[in-house]
């Protein structure tokens, strides 16, 4: 059985849950392996090369990559706050309906999970750092680490709070971890007090972690809650 | 494709050591919990990080598990809950159901 458990974690290291060392620095913290760094490099040049693809194409999908942010993804959490039949849609294909804002998620589903008064959401990837990247642009560093991967799903009460985030027991919290073709990104409560406001005026409440879930959106001055 | 498996199903999460790209988190394996949504067939990643087509592909279930289940002395609420993504060929029936 160990040695069964011993092989299989050698096999795909990345999605050992066991033994984690935390002397060590983790991924996202360490330079690069330099043997990845000229395996990635030897790739790369030949496959330009051989013309499957060019050095700007590269380049393109890099800037396209880097062009994408959380801005995106509070635009479509206002527009959801001020449109019930948007709303509707993306809740059951967001997709298609986050088509409207330009963005094409490919062959990830993405999955919008809605924040009530009876539940809170919260995304993680225990198994790397799967996130609707296509969408929200890239995630923090904090949501690929070791830490939050392993900790926000056995106490995610106690990482919320770690986040500023206490919730009363009666609002139940559910995990989505994100093990398979699925994306996820959390539809934060509206605010209290923003009766009226413009869609623009909303976006500016909305953060990339509370898109994540581990956080709610920004409360209004001299509201309430 | 037939989802073997039906909405508020109970199901077990295969305990099984696997090499390779295994979607399926330890943590979860032998764990019951319940099918919330059938998502429809996808590329099995097994099979796809190998290189090959994915094929057959495999039906995706979102599956919720209470976390006062999945963690001895879990001291959140009864109702906090945990929902993952588990392909078909890693669920079992529930003895009994």
């Amino acid at each position: 059985m160990s040695s069964t458990h011993e092989h299989s974690t050698r096999d795909h290291p990345g999605h050992d849950h066991t033994g984690h060392s935390h002397s060590e620095p983790e991924a996202h913290e360490r330079e690069p392996d330099p043997e990845i760094v000229l395996r990635e490099r030897a790739l790369r040049e030949l496959l330009i090369e051989k013309g499957i693809f060019t050095a700007d194409d590269i380049r393109r999908a890099m800037e396209t990559m880097e062009a994408r942010s959380p801005a995106m993804g509070a635009r479509v959490v206002a527009r959801a706050w001020t449109d019930p039949a948007f709303k509707t849609a993306l809740l059951a294909h967001a997709n298609s309906a986050v088509t409207q804002f330009g963005v094409n998620m490919g062959v990830a589903e993405l999955t919008v999970v809605e924040n009530t008064a009876e539940l809170h959401n919260m995304i993680v990837c225990t198994l790397c750092s799967c996130y609707p990247r296509a969408l929200l642009g890239i995630p923090p560093s904090w949501y690929k680490a070791k830490a939050y991967r392993s900790r926000a799903v056995r106490d995610p009460r106690g990482v919320l709070a770690e986040f500023g985030t206490v919730l009363p027991a009666e609002v139940a919290v559910r995990v989505h971890d994100s093990t398979a073709d699925l994306r996820f990104m959390v539809l934060p409560r509206r605010p209290d007090g923003t009766e009226g406001w413009s869609a623009e005026a909303l976006e500016r409440l909305v953060t990339r972690d509370s898109l994540i879930g581990v956080t709610t959106a920004r409360a209004v001055d001299g509201a309430c809650d | 494709m037939t989802p073997a498996y039906a909405q508020g199903q109970l199901v077990r999460v295969s305990l099984r050591n696997q090499a390779g790209h295994v979607r399926t988190p330890r943590y979860l394996r032998g764990r019951v919990g319940r099918v919330a949504r059938i998502c429809g067939a996808y590329p099995d990643p097994e099979r796809l990080a190998q290189g090959e087509l994915g094929i057959p592909y495999r039906m995706l279930y979102r599956v919720a598990f209470p976390q006062r289940e999945l963690w001895p002395g879990y001291a959140g609420a009864a109702a906090d809950d945990l929902v993952a993504d588990l392909y078909e060929h890693w669920l079992e029936p529930k003895d009994g159901t």
